[in-house]
């Protein structure tokens, strides 16, 4: 019995080294540089770089970008998934297949893709000119960044979206119609309350990744837009400055925590999440 | 007599090449407990489905309370459905999902408050108000679904195999619940099931329905007594159905064997189908009744005994309280009125009579 029971515990080993070596050691690393001076004294001074105009409005544009795009995600992804839970299997994992597709490309070839569409002389622009239609300046915009988020992120949203949706059992829905309910009232009181795991689990998905993202910022917003991502990247690349950087990413490291725990409150039994 | 609520004219539905209902008519009285009762596909559901808006039909018309509702969305009809996976709503509580229909209504608190207790004491379920519906069983979620369904006071509610999930004992216990809430409700009850013993229990009326045709309304009685097919002889409870000949009016030949029968009108050596339910088949000693058999297979059923009779090359299934033991001779009698006589189908098609009342 405890034989057995310490064999089963060996089989999770090759992923708990993997864990503690590269999971669990750096988060103690960016603690400990975050946390010190370079002499090796504690200190909150790297995480108070944060009040630095510069820095909170790196902080501030991160979160409001993010906050646009995973709302640009839901309204685009909630019909989709009501529209994909309803239709039959087979049509429905084509659709999937189609949204999904993106996501097997390289996020980085994907990102430099939206570049040269957006460029000045770009794909968009090279098919307006020749329509004698006016060119149209969107590249190292904050609107170029939103594009790219949520053009990246917007499969974690429909996905979580459409799992959830097509669980609520049509009887429900069909009940809500046949005890007086119109459409929207169906909506509002069955169908959203239901969804609500995988609305707060897609929120998570796409907001997490777009307020730390760097990679986007760099390609789509040039080096002019700073996110507090391309901050802390320039601090770690750049300055080599890694008590600054890993301050700073305790600081985005409270936001995800705060995410994280909203999951766990609202979507206790897993619906939501989509992998 | 009572009105028509419900009029049902030729509804045809099909699902692509697949004809669930063809040019189908039937009527429902006000205050009736009305029984759809086929097997698996014969287009009961849907009929429901019907009636409840969620299908509309190809051709035909639903007429309710005079009007035609045929195009009505399901939230616009003055009836209610209590589906079979009871459709409860998992993020309410039961108050909440008792009050649904209300609050949509936008009836005042206190009234709702009302009529939400007075629902759980008609499904004697008095103080589940705050209960989640992860917490209730199966009969107790159907019993939450049937207070649902009728707090709003509709004119008609349809049940969808609502027992289907619950055990037997639970299943029997609800069949006469379901029976005094329609009586001291007044509501009409329109019921679908695959259960004979359930519609049999229930119903005041039954529809036995099979591809898609009606193939008999009646009583309970009426059905069980005096199927018009072989279809309703066979599906409704056991059954020995003889292919036989009608000699003249009130003689049948059954299996060689000359038995007297009280139908008449059949016409004069005239192929039929002959129905004896095994309870109605007599076992006398050998050589007083009408013809001699011999015992080769028996069950004991806890009421009765069931036991197989072998006699002119045909097993003839028994109901009775005497046990006889396997190989012993016996003789079959059956009283005059017992024997149910049909006319043969000519054609597969005719089996499916439709019946226009």
């Amino acid at each position: 019995m405890t034989n057995k029971h310490s064999l089963k515990k060996l089989l999770a080993g090759p992923y708990l080294v993997w864990a503690v070596a590269f999971i669990i050691i750096p988060l103690i690393m960016i603690m400990y540089y975050g946390l010190t001076t370079e002499k090796g004294h504690f200190t909150f001074a790297n995480i108070a770089t944060i009040t630095t105009p510069d820095n909170l409005k790196a902080l501030g544009l991160a979160l409001l970008l993010s906050i646009i795009s995973t709302l640009i995600c839901l309204i685009l992804a909630y019909p989709l998934g009501m529209i994909l839970s309803n239709s039959n299997i087979n049509s429905s994992s084509f659709m999937i297949i189609l949204f999904i597709l993106p996501m097997w490309m390289n996020f980085l070839l994907r990102t430099i893709a939206w570049q040269s569409l957006l460029e000045k002389n770009g794909v968009i622009n090279s098919v307006l000119s020749l329509l004698h239609l006016p060119r149209f300046e969107m590249i190292n915009t904050p609107g170029a960044i939103i594009v790219g988020m949520v053009y990246n992120f917007l499969p974690f949203m429909i996905l979580p979206l459409y799992n959830v949706l097509s669980k609520i059992d049509k009887d429900v829905i069909n009940a809500a119609r046949d005890l007086g309910a119109n459409g929207f009232q169906t909506f509002h009181r069955i169908i959203l309350p239901l969804s609500v795991p995988g609305i707060i689990s897609g929120i998570t998905m796409v907001f997490v990744p777009s307020l730390t993202t760097f990679v986007i910022s760099d390609i789509l917003g040039g080096s002019k837009i700073l996110l507090i991502g391309n901050v802390i990247d320039q601090e770690f690349v750049q300055s080599s400055n890694w008590h600054v950087g890993s301050g700073l990413s305790l600081i985005l490291m409270i936001f995800i925590l705060i995410s994280m725990a909203m999951i766990a409150k609202y979507d206790k039994e897993g619906e939501g999440s989509a992998f | 007599m009572a009105k028509k609520l419900i009029d049902l004219v030729n509804i045809s539905k099909s699902y692509g090449e697949n004809l669930v209902l063809d040019d189908l008519n039937l009527y429902v009285k006000e205050n009736e407990f009305i029984t759809l009762l086929g097997p698996s596909g014969c287009g009961k559901t849907t009929l429901l489905r019907i009636i409840g808006g969620f299908e509309s039909p190809n051709t035909g018309s639903v007429i309710f309370d005079g009007k035609d509702i045929t195009n009505l969305a399901p939230n616009k009809r003055q009836l209610n459905t209590v589906f079979q996976n009871y459709g409860l709503f998992n993020h309410m509580s039961i108050a909440e999902n008792i009050a649904f229909p209300l609050k949509i209504k936008k009836k005042s608190k206190s009234y709702i408050e009302d009529k939400v207790k007075y629902a759980l004491k008609l499904v004697n379920l008095d103080g589940f108000e705050t209960r989640t519906v992860d917490s209730l069983s199966g009969g107790q979620k159907q019993r939450i679904a049937i207070a649902r369904g009728i707090v709003s006071e509709p004119k008609v509610l349809l049940l969808d195999e609502p027992l289907g999930a619950l055990d037997l004992k639970l299943r029997q216990d609800m069949q006469y619940e379901l029976i005094r809430l329609k009586n001291e409700l007044g509501i009409t009850f329109i019921y679908v099931t695959h259960d004979q013993e359930e519609a049999l229990t229930m119903s005041d009326k039954i529809v036995v329905m099979n591809q898609g045709y009606i193939q008999q309304i009646g009583t309970p009685e009426d059905i069980y007594n005096e199927p018009q097919n072989a279809f309703v002889a066979d599906f409704i409870g056991d059954s020995n159905i003889f292919p036989a000949v009608m000699v003249h009016d009130k003689l049948v030949k059954i299996l060689g064997a000359e038995f007297e029968c009280v139908d008449v009108g059949f016409g004069v050596n005239k192929p039929v189908d002959a129905v004896i339910r095994p309870e109605d088949i007599d076992l006398v000693p050998v050589g007083t009744g009408i013809l001699d058999g011999v015992v080769t297979h028996i069950i004991f059923k806890g009421v009765h005994y069931e036991m197989e009779v072998t006699a002119n090359g045909y097993k003839w299934l028994v109901h009775s309280t005497d046990m006889f033991p396997v190989g012993s001779e016996v003789g079959i009698y059956v009283k005059p009125f017992e024997i149910q006589i049909m006319k043969k189908p000519e054609s597969e098609d005719e089996e499916a009579i439709v019946i226009d009342e």
